[in-house]
């Protein structure tokens, strides 16, 4: 009793003092059902199962803490691809930077200028695919998003899209706290690909909702860059239709605090799923905490989650990952690794797969492993001339190969793997 | 080229003593061959000379071309020209075999402030010498050594050496594990580099590599230490007669 009195007092602290922003009356009605929702659940705290090991203060806050802004000197990401690109700053529409919201194959506007008007499928998205995702295990913050969320980026694939959607996240103020909401719709046969990159804010939480038609695709790219301080939170629910395809990866590096949250829903037959991503961290003010939740209420489903972390120097990494196959789900096969490279003994992983199942014809596995630079490889490789220091960073890249590898684009992936490196090159 | 001298080594870990006072010179240009019982501590003089962690030297020396070996880093030793032919190679999944050789070619050529090989060039060596060893090209495209089988993964080592061209290259039974066909092809391998600036040290348990590899002195060694030094004739009569009238008539 006492808890859920503490609990509820510090979710309407929260609140207090908080205005939804304005829109068409279903939109009205949509933020004002989720907050609703967070009211009902409580904001989490460290008591709950699900933040056992990761603490949600920083998150639930009234305040956002600042976090310094950092320029690392580098290029922005993927700016050789072609891509319709789309620029927020600290939450806010940077139109001058932006291309037009238009492009072959896609309907695609800003979320404020969606949930303005009276009719739009928006409506049949928005806070739907979140509000399926509360159930088994709650998600509040992303309710919080789906209530507060100022902006976003709603798309409507109604064909192969040969453009990427490239979305950069600027952090541009100390104290920002934004709240950006995203939605993907894509439509049988349609195959669309969202890259996501930057900070965004110091306290910055994203929420996308990804509608996948039958035979539709949707490619996922997404990096969380430099920036020591930030805070972030994401959460991605998508509901994956019959041969249809998602595919999701994430790049972390650095940040205080960085919670992904990804709940699949595969609801039609021959269906795949993959979930996947690399942080490095370095230092005792690094925690990433990834919580992926599949579930499997089709035949023949594929899911894979590879998840890899490079933890130094006293960093935490979080791995909470669940596959549910439903009954009935048969042939199911769902994949699941979580490993981490502690290049120290003060650094720190924790790891909590499970596996629900109730269909009897299904190959599901899990792994989860937490190692230490092989010596015997390192030596071979000093052996033949290779100093130490290239050497262990060799090995920590091939460490993270296996989740790169679910990367299909080989030019985003080689991108990413020579900013893993730089990364490596400096904190080795 | 290379010279040993009342070399004792202990595990780091253990009160264990493996090398006891080991004495042995490869002069230059010369190829001297070690045989010796299981666990004599062969590989452990290998590793000590490479500079693998866990052993303790407590006493003696190790020089290349008067360095002190024992002083330097496993790549130092390297960079001066020190190459060990593996005799378990270590496989490295997610590392390529290619992106491995080019990494080590190069750190040692800049090591000895040599330009680095172009791409071009890189590839055009290792793919020619690569086929001297029948390593096709898919397997420089595998990570080091993984799935490779046990002839394979030798083959790969003598690749390593080759490319890296060293000026004391230490075998640890790289006969082991190979055909008869694949044996030819490591001893032309070996035969190839050997030349009057080169010294090779070839760790063996059989004749049949002595026979391709025609050793200049032959060591036995036995509990620690080289405890018979002859002419080839010395591995004809271990491989006739065993270990037990050496070992007697030396005790
Ligand atoms: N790291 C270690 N830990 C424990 N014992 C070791 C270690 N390294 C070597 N030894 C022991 O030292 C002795 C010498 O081993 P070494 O591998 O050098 O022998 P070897 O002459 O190469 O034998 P083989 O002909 O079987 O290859 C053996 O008794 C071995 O068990
Ligand atoms: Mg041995």
């Amino acid at each position: 009793m006492a808890i859920a009195k503490l609990k509820a007092d510090a979710t309407e602290a929260r609140l207090a003092g908080v205005t939804l922003p304005d829109g068409a009356q279903w939109a009205r009605a949509a933020r004002g059902d989720a907050l609703a929702r967070v009211r009902a659940m409580g904001l989490p705290s460290k008591r709950d199962e699900y933040w056992k090991y990761t603490n949600p203060s920083d998150l639930t806050a009234v305040d956002a803490p600042s976090a310094a802004l950092f320029d690392g000197g580098e290029a922005p990401l993927f700016g050789d691809k072609e891509c319709l690109n789309i620029v927020f700053v600290d939450g806010v529409f940077d139109a001058q930077a932006s291309d037009p919201l238009a492009g072959e194959g896609i309907e695609i506007m800003r979320l404020c200028d969606a949930m303005a008007a009276d009719i739009h499928w928006a409506k049949d998205l928005y806070g739907v695919l979140e509000t399926r995702g509360q159930v088994p295990v709650e998600r509040p913050l992303a309710a919080l998003n789906t209530a507060l969320a100022t902006d976003g980026v709603v798309i409507h694939a109604t064909a192969k899209v040969a453009k990427p959607i490239h979305i950069s996240y600027l952090h541009a103020d100390e104290t920002s706290d934004a709240n950006l909401h995203n939605l993907v719709k894509v439509d049988a046969g349609a195959e669309v690909t969202l890259l996501e990159t930057g900070p965004g804010a110091a306290r910055f939480s994203t929420c996308l909702e990804v509608d996948i038609a039958d035979t539709g695709a949707f490619h996922h790219v997404r990096t969380q860059g430099r920036d020591h301080e930030r805070r972030t939170v994401t959460h991605c629910f998508a509901r994956v239709g019959a041969e249809s395809t998602f595919k999701s990866f994430t790049v972390t590096v650095n940040g205080v605090l960085t919670r992904n949250e990804c709940v699949l829903d595969i609801i039609g037959d021959d269906a795949v799923a993959h979930v996947a991503g690399v942080c490095v961290g370095d230092g005792k003010d690094f925690h990433h905490d990834d919580t992926v939740f599949i579930t499997h209420d089709a035949l023949n489903g594929e899911s894979r989650q590879v998840f890899k972390k490079v933890l130094r120097n006293g960093a935490t990494g979080v791995f909470q990952g669940k596959i549910l196959v439903k009954a009935g789900a048969q042939k199911t096969d769902g994949y699941q690794i979580s490993q981490s490279l502690l290049l120290d003994e003060d650094a720190q992983f924790l790891a909590k797969p499970e596996l629900e199942i109730y269909a009897d014809d299904v190959a599901c596995s899990h792994g989860s492993t937490s190692g230490a630079i092989d010596e015997t490889a390192l030596f071979y490789l000093r052996s033949r001339g290779v100093p130490v220091r290239v050497a262990r960073n060799l090995l920590t890249l091939s460490f993270m190969a296996e989740a790169l590898d679910e990367i299909a684009d080989s030019a985003l992936a080689d991108e990413l793997r020579d900013r893993l490196e730089g990364w490596l090159a400096r904190h080795g | 080229m290379l010279e040993i001298k009342g070399l004792k080594v202990k595990l780091e870990d253990e009160d264990k003593q493996i090398l006891k006072g080991l004495d042995l010179t490869v002069e230059t240009g010369k190829v001297h061959a070690i045989m010796g019982p299981n666990g004599s501590g062969k590989s452990t003089l290998s590793y000590v000379l490479a500079g693998k962690d866990g052993y303790e030297v407590t006493e003696g020396s190790a020089t290349l071309e008067g360095d002190d070996l024992l002083e330097m880093e496993p790549e130092e030793r390297a960079a001066l020209g020190l190459f060990l032919a593996f005799q378990y190679p270590v496989e490295i999944p997610g590392v390529g075999n290619m992106t491995f050789l080019r990494t080590a070619v190069n750190a040692q050529r800049k090591a000895r402030g040599q330009e680095e090989l172009s791409a071009g060039d890189f590839l055009k060596e290792v793919r020619a010498k690569a086929k001297d060893l029948k390593i096709d090209a898919d397997m420089l495209k595998r990570p080091v050594n993984v799935g490779f089988s046990g002839g394979e993964k030798k083959r790969n080592e003598i690749l390593q050496m080759a490319m890296l061209s060293p000026k004391m290259c230490i075998l640890d039974e790289t006969d082991s594990g190979l055909d008869v066909d694949a044996m030819k092809l490591v001893a032309d391998g070996v035969n190839a580099l050997r030349d009057a600036g080169r010294s090779f040290l070839v760790i063996t348990h059989y004749q049949r590599l002595l026979d391709h590899i025609k050793p200049d002195v032959v060591h036995i060694m036995a509990d620690g230490r080289i405890v018979k030094t002859g002419g080839p004739e010395l591995a004809l009569e271990v491989e006739n007669n065993g270990y037990a009238d050496i070992l007697a008539e030396v005790s």
